[in-house]
């Protein structure tokens, strides 16, 4: 059946963000990144060009990196979300990213920093010991205007080592899907 | 830079996709959003109904059969990217996939949505056109297959109908040893091309080329099939010499202009992608055992 | 204070343990921003707050009929339609008058608050929307019906000056707002009796800033004490204050200005703009609070842009390659008003020569009206312009002589041992323009060094056997930073024993509050954590200039350093008195005051500041004045000049015109550096914006003056795939004239990247005879110079 012929301009969702069921109504046009600031009051995901390419809305759904801006909160109904809110464990210690950022100056106004952290958290549940070159094509869907990008890319292969290294703690973020065992399918 | 007011539809069938396609006027189909999304927020559209084809199980598929894939129009390009299926039988569209949008946008984007949006200089069409594609649609008056040569009505604009729901892109096998080539010349990474182009080449064991498939995107309102090349290219001993001669003829090519690249530029660009294209398939292919 | 302050010294300052000048310590801004937990403007929620949008001209120039705002206003959701007439009665006057002073105007031409019958650049303000959604203000400010009668319109500057152009204002008398020459020398004497005169033509194109939160504010009006805050994404919050209470008719008292967390500003932020203003007053007037943010399409036609500029330029030299003269016309593009003034094209002209010996200089400037968005400062600020034509020319002396382009500019490099060196410039409040230190051949000498430019053409050769085009540029830059007059630090202690730093800086993402703790903490107990620091807001000083000019280190930090060197004085003299000891026996540590090191005899901070704070009857200990704080504005006229040489190594795909770099070299100096991380972050930022603008940054405007790159995707911005490893290198060389020995870097990477792209990609095209005098140049047009003198 249709399942919309009386909810087409409002619905219900449920999803989980950052661990926590989440249940709101919301209005069908609005887009997951307004959903996650303006509704959940999650403002650390920023709207940067709101036509998908500058990254600063990015956000993981169920695991993937996801312009926020190009997805309607409707869609999320379901999903896990993951913002930058959610990337420090429990008891406040910074994500290893997190980390890097700061040792290696890798924000400097932080716009556009919760994109690029989440997008490289995708990235190195991908790829732990990605090279210089692919860090930096996956953070070529994410502007900075600021940095000039070498301390982002510095930092997070600081960060992938740090996560190699023995000892380094699990990090409690989603890892996607295994887009190979989901193709196979 | 808010999306204007509409109806949200989330069919969970194809049958009921295309249902509510024939009843509704003014709808506009949301497959992954990544080019849809930004011309609803700048209000380029404003469609009375948005059916959101995201729920449709249906249509998220990669399957291999004995002589082509055959892929649902809603799997992700991210899918794509990872597939082994893909990997081993259409290695071609694995490595145009790199070139796609970003991280971000292939986890959204699909198949079936880049081809409807039909850019000129996108990868996917390009690849469909280089594959001789198969393409499936359907409406409440059923199915039919369109070869993708018939796709493209014109610029940015598919040949089917405003009822109609492109579901599945067969993709026919090349034959074992084939050699691929994508190359594009891209202002930045991520970018659309300004020009790119898709060679396939199969050759026997004295380096004769069997069979060419040379495609070109970014120079006409649809990628564009260079046959004279193709045809030039079959029977010949490939070299490097051999491509750096017939691929000139691209130079003769219709070629679109805009603000940021004259005709002439793109027939250049056309000219050297091919080549290089063609040189990257050689140098990849080997004669089937 | 005396500007011949010694520079600081760790020895001398105060504080246990390590010093923090010099060191890379990271920031206290970035904890808050790597959870997700900045504030920036549009992470304000005010309850009843309504969402605010704005109906814009689409036309370039057009005169307005009739504004019918009933449809919209029927919508739901919908609270309130302002335009011009709505406005008027509250208003003191509807225009902005911003400019900076100048005796070159021939007229003035302001910002309106909302057009009230005339349009003059796509993207003006007409009306302001309010509703209960910033969906729903949008949907309604497309209902709103404006009668539009298109005006002609001039896109091109030049074609502005014209006799028959259609004019930018249709009262006005023609399109030239402003004319003005910068001479010094006899450049008729030098030209006519010269051995050789270059002659070249430049053009040099607009961009925006585009950081990448867009501007936006947030009005509340607190009807009992008929007081607005207005928290708004600036460079300058009390040039936001005073205007909006030159044109609302309030007192000072009555707005307050709060920056939040800002998105990165670039220049354009230091502009007050209209919407401010509309904001402000539209809080006013409805009693709710009101939010507008703007977007990027917004950005794109409303937010100021600069850069363009056409050049006509000769250079008359001797047999050696030494400059005798450079004499020629800037026309500038100035857009459809002022919003700043005329200081891009002075600073252009001025930054001509001023890294090198010419004694002969003649520009003859011209300020010219567009319906275009208004020009004023984007990062470097003129500057990459004069520096672009300067090195340009030289590279074609070096290549006119025979003359390696390295060697040509070392021979007119002011030498190191003549600074302070007075030009013969003057800076645009009048003041003579003196470089006051620097080694700017030993600084190009060590790039040159880093970059290996002597094996370079054995790299060329190599490649070019290969069929490869490899090019090598070099250019060298001077920057005026930190200017003046002053900026407002205060630092107080109050009895918690925090410090607190009140700034009238600006906190822009430049870590300025970091810096401000690195300065005040190494003379107050040499603990960061024991800072706050308080920026960019009007309630929290008097007095503010702001962020711009690569100013915040230098006047800031200047003003910090005193204030916190007083305080300290005053802590140390009444902790002897209150300890009974010597004030050279005294340390402070952290919170408190130690006597030679010994926990025993120790008075804390807040302990101090409690006896300052007095006591009803009793006198005050030490015989000193109430409070333990002081407040400085270090006036600083003059400017630190930081300089800087880049060179850059590229190869460009000759079939394509695709240009891939090699390495690019960066060496600098800009003088004491106070936190080596930031000054390293600074540099790579303008870097990248300089790469933006040689290759890849295009502002597109048809001949009717619409903008047609008005996306992210349309206009490109430079990504990490695109940028090259940067190589950063520091030299310091203290300025005398601050007591920090700093000067600023915010602009400095942004200059010279230009002029040594360019020149590199002519050197690597060297075999087509190519000849590149503008900037950007996209891969188009390059390989279409390239097939232009290809060999057959």
């Amino acid at each position: 059946m249709d399942a919309s012929t009386d909810n087409t301009t409002r619905r219900r969702i449920a999803l989980t963000v950052n661990g926590r069921t989440v249940e709101a109504e919301v209005e069908v046009r609005h887009t997951l990144a307004d959903f996650l600031r303006h509704q959940l009051e999650l403002t650390g995901t920023h709207l940067g060009c709101e036509h998908g390419v500058c990254g600063a809305c990015t956000v993981l759904v169920d695991g993937r990196s996801t312009r926020g801006c190009l997805m309607l909160a409707v869609q999320a109904n379901g999903c896990t979300v993951t913002t930058v809110e959610g990337l420090a464990a429990a008891d406040g210690t910074l994500h290893p990213l997190q980390q890097a950022f700061k040792d290696h100056h890798g924000l400097q106004c932080g716009f556009c920093t919760p994109g690029m952290l989440t997008t490289l958290v995708e990235l190195l549940a991908d790829n732990p010991q990605p090279d210089e070159h692919e860090v930096r094509v996956a953070i070529s869907g994410n502007l900075c205007r600021c940095t000039g990008y070498q301390a982002i890319v510095d930092a997070t292969l600081a960060a992938a080592r740090a996560m190699q290294a023995p000892g380094a703690a699990q990090r409690p973020v989603e890892a996607p899907v295994l887009p190979a065992a989901r193709a196979a399918r | 830079m808010k999306p204007p007011a509409f109806e949200y539809h989330d069919p969970r069938s194809v049958d009921e996709a295309v249902a509510l396609m024939a009843r509704l006027d003014d709808a506009r189909v949301l497959a992954g959003g990544q080019s849809m999304m930004p011309m609803l927020n700048m209000r380029f559209v404003l469609p009375g109904h948005l059916i959101d084809l995201g729920q449709i199980k249906a249509l998220n598929h990669i399957d291999a059969h004995a002589d082509r894939l055959s892929i649902g129009a809603m799997t992700r390009q991210r899918d794509l990217e990872y597939s082994p299926l893909v990997r081993a039988h259409c290695p071609l569209l694995t490595e145009a996939i790199q070139w796609v949008g970003h991280r971000q946008t292939r986890n959204r984007g699909t198949f079936g949505g880049s081809l409807c949006q039909l850019d000129p200089a996108a990868e996917l069409p390009a690849v469909c056109a280089a594959l001789d594609a198969t393409l499936t649609v359907a409406s409440v008056r059923g199915e039919r297959s369109v070869a993708f040569a018939d796709f493209p009505a014109g610029y940015m604009t598919p040949s089917i109908e405003p009822d109609e729901l492109l579901t599945r892109i067969e993709l026919p096998h090349w034959p074992v040893g084939h050699g691929y080539g994508f190359v594009e010349f891209a202002r930045r990474h991520g970018d659309y091309a300004v020009v790119l182009a898709a060679a396939l080449l199969s050759v026997d064991a004295a380096g004769r080329i069997t069979r060419a498939s040379v495609t070109l995107g970014g120079i006409g309102p649809a990628p564009v099939r260079v046959t004279g090349v193709e045809q030039a290219l079959v029977g010949q001993i490939a070299s490097g010499a051999l491509f750096r001669e017939t691929t000139e003829a691209c130079r003769s090519l219709d070629a679109m202009e805009d603000i940021h690249a004259p005709a002439s530029y793109r027939q250049q660009l056309a000219v050297v992608m091919a080549r290089r294209a063609l040189d990257a398939a050689l140098a990849r292919a080997h004669p089937a055992r | 204070m005396s500007l011949a302050a010694p520079i600081i010294s760790p020895a001398r300052s105060g504080g246990s343990g390590e010093t923090l000048i010099g060191k890379s310590v990271p920031r206290l801004e970035d904890d808050a921003l790597l959870r997700g937990q900045g504030r920036y403007v549009d992470d304000i929620h005010l309850p009843g707050m309504l969402q605010a949008a704005f109906v814009r001209s689409p036309h370039a120039h057009a005169a307005i009929r009739r504004i019918d705002a009933s449809a919209a206003l029927a919508m739901p959701g919908v609270r309130a339609v302002y335009t011009s007439e709505d406005f008027s009665p509250h208003l003191v006057t509807d225009r902005l008058v911003v400019g900076l002073p100048s005796s070159h105007y021939k007229q003035d031409h302001h910002r309106q608050v909302l057009a009230a019958d005339e349009t003059v650049h796509v993207g003006e303000p007409v009306a302001i929307v309010l509703a209960d959604s910033r969906y729903l203000a949008e949907d309604a400010a497309m209902m709103v019906e404006v009668e539009f009668d298109p005006l002609p319109a001039v896109s091109d500057c030049r074609a502005a000056l014209a006799r028959e152009a259609p004019l930018v204002h249709r009262e006005s008398p023609h399109n030239l707002l402003a004319e003005f020459d910068m001479t010094y020398g006899d450049t008729a004497r030098v030209f006519a009796e010269a051995k050789h005169v270059f002659r070249e033509s430049f053009w040099q194109h607009r961009g925006g800033s585009h950081s990448i939160e867009c501007r936006g504010c947030v009005a509340r009006h607190d009807a009992m004490e008929d007081r607005t805050t207005l928290w708004t994404s600036t460079q300058m919050p009390h040039a936001a204050m005073r205007v909006i209470c030159e044109i609302l008719g309030l007192h000072e008292r009555q707005i307050r200005v709060v920056m939040p967390d800002v998105g990165g500003g670039f220049g354009p932020k230091l502009v007050t703009y209209p919407e401010e203003v509309c904001v402000t007053l539209a809080a006013r007037l409805c009693g709710h609070p009101v939010k507008w943010i703007e977007d990027r399409r917004e950005h794109f036609i409303a937010t100021t842009q600069e850069r363009d500029q056409y050049w006509e330029t000769e250079i008359a030299v001797d047999d050696e390659g030494h400059v005798l003269g450079i004499r020629g016309d800037i026309v500038h593009d100035h857009g459809a008003y002022t919003a700043r003034g005329i200081n891009l094209a002075h600073n252009s002209a001025e930054n001509v020569p001023l890294g090198y010996e010419v004694p002969n200089y003649a520009m003859h400037v011209k300020v010219v009206l567009t319906n275009k968005v208004p020009v004023t400062p984007v990062r470097g600020a003129g500057h990459p312009q004069g520096t672009f034509v300067m090195e340009r020319l030289l590279d074609r002396v070096a290549r006119e002589l025979g003359l390696d382009r390295a060697e040509v500019r070392r021979r007119n490099m002011i030498a190191a041992d003549r600074m302070p060196y007075r030009t013969q410039l003057k800076a645009r409040g009048g003041q003579w323009v003196t470089l006051d230190s620097g080694d700017f051949p030993g600084c190009m000498a060590e790039a040159l060094e880093r970059a290996d430019w002597a094996g370079f053409p054995a790299r060329q050769a190599k490649a070019l056997a290969e069929g490869r085009y490899l090019g090598i540029g070099v250019a060298n830059f001077v920057k005026g930073t930190g200017r003046g007059p002053f900026e407002s630090v205060t630092v107080r202690i109050g009895p918690s024993g925090k410090v607190q730093v009140l700034a009238g800086a600006a906190a822009i993402g430049q870590g300025t509050r970091t810096m401000l703790s690195q300065v005040v903490a190494e003379q107050l107990g040499r603990d960061l954590s024991n800072i706050t620091v308080t920026t960019g807001d009007t309630d929290a000083t008097v007095m503010g200039l702001g962020a711009s000019n690569s100013r915040q280190t230098v006047v800031a930090g200047s003003s910090a350093h005193v204030a916190a060197q007083t305080v300290r004085a005053k802590v140390l003299k009444v902790a002897a008195t209150l300890l009974k000891a010597a004030e050279a026996e005294l340390e402070i540590v952290g919170a408190e005051v130690l006597v030679n090191g010994q926990p025993a005899r120790r008075i804390a901070l807040g302990s101090i500041a409690r006896a300052l704070a007095g006591t009803a009857g009793y006198t005050l200990p030490g015989g000193v004045a109430p409070g333990l704080e002081a407040t400085e504005q270090v006036i600083i006229d003059d400017m630190a000049f930081s300089n800087g040489t880049a060179v850059v190594e590229l190869e460009v795909d000759a079939e394509t015109g695709g240009v891939h770099f090699h390495r690019l070299v960066f060496v600098h100096d800009a003088g004491r550096m106070l936190n080596p991380m930031i000054v390293d972050g600074q540099l790579a930022g303008g870097i990248a914006h300089g790469i933006g603008n040689a290759l890849f940054e295009w502002m597109g405007y048809d001949e009717n003056a619409q903008p047609v790159t008005t996306n992210l995707g349309e206009y490109l911005l430079v990504t990490s795939t695109e940028m090259p490893r940067m190589e950063l290198f520091h030299r310091e060389t203290p300025t005398p004239i601050n007591p920090l020995g700093v000067k600023g870097v915010g602009e400095c990477g942004v200059i010279p990247m230009t002029p040594a792209i360019m020149s590199a990609l002519e050197d690597a095209l060297s075999p087509f005879d190519v000849r590149i005098n503008q900037t950007p140049i996209s891969p188009a047009q390059l390989y279409a110079l390239i097939a232009a003198n290809a060999k057959p």
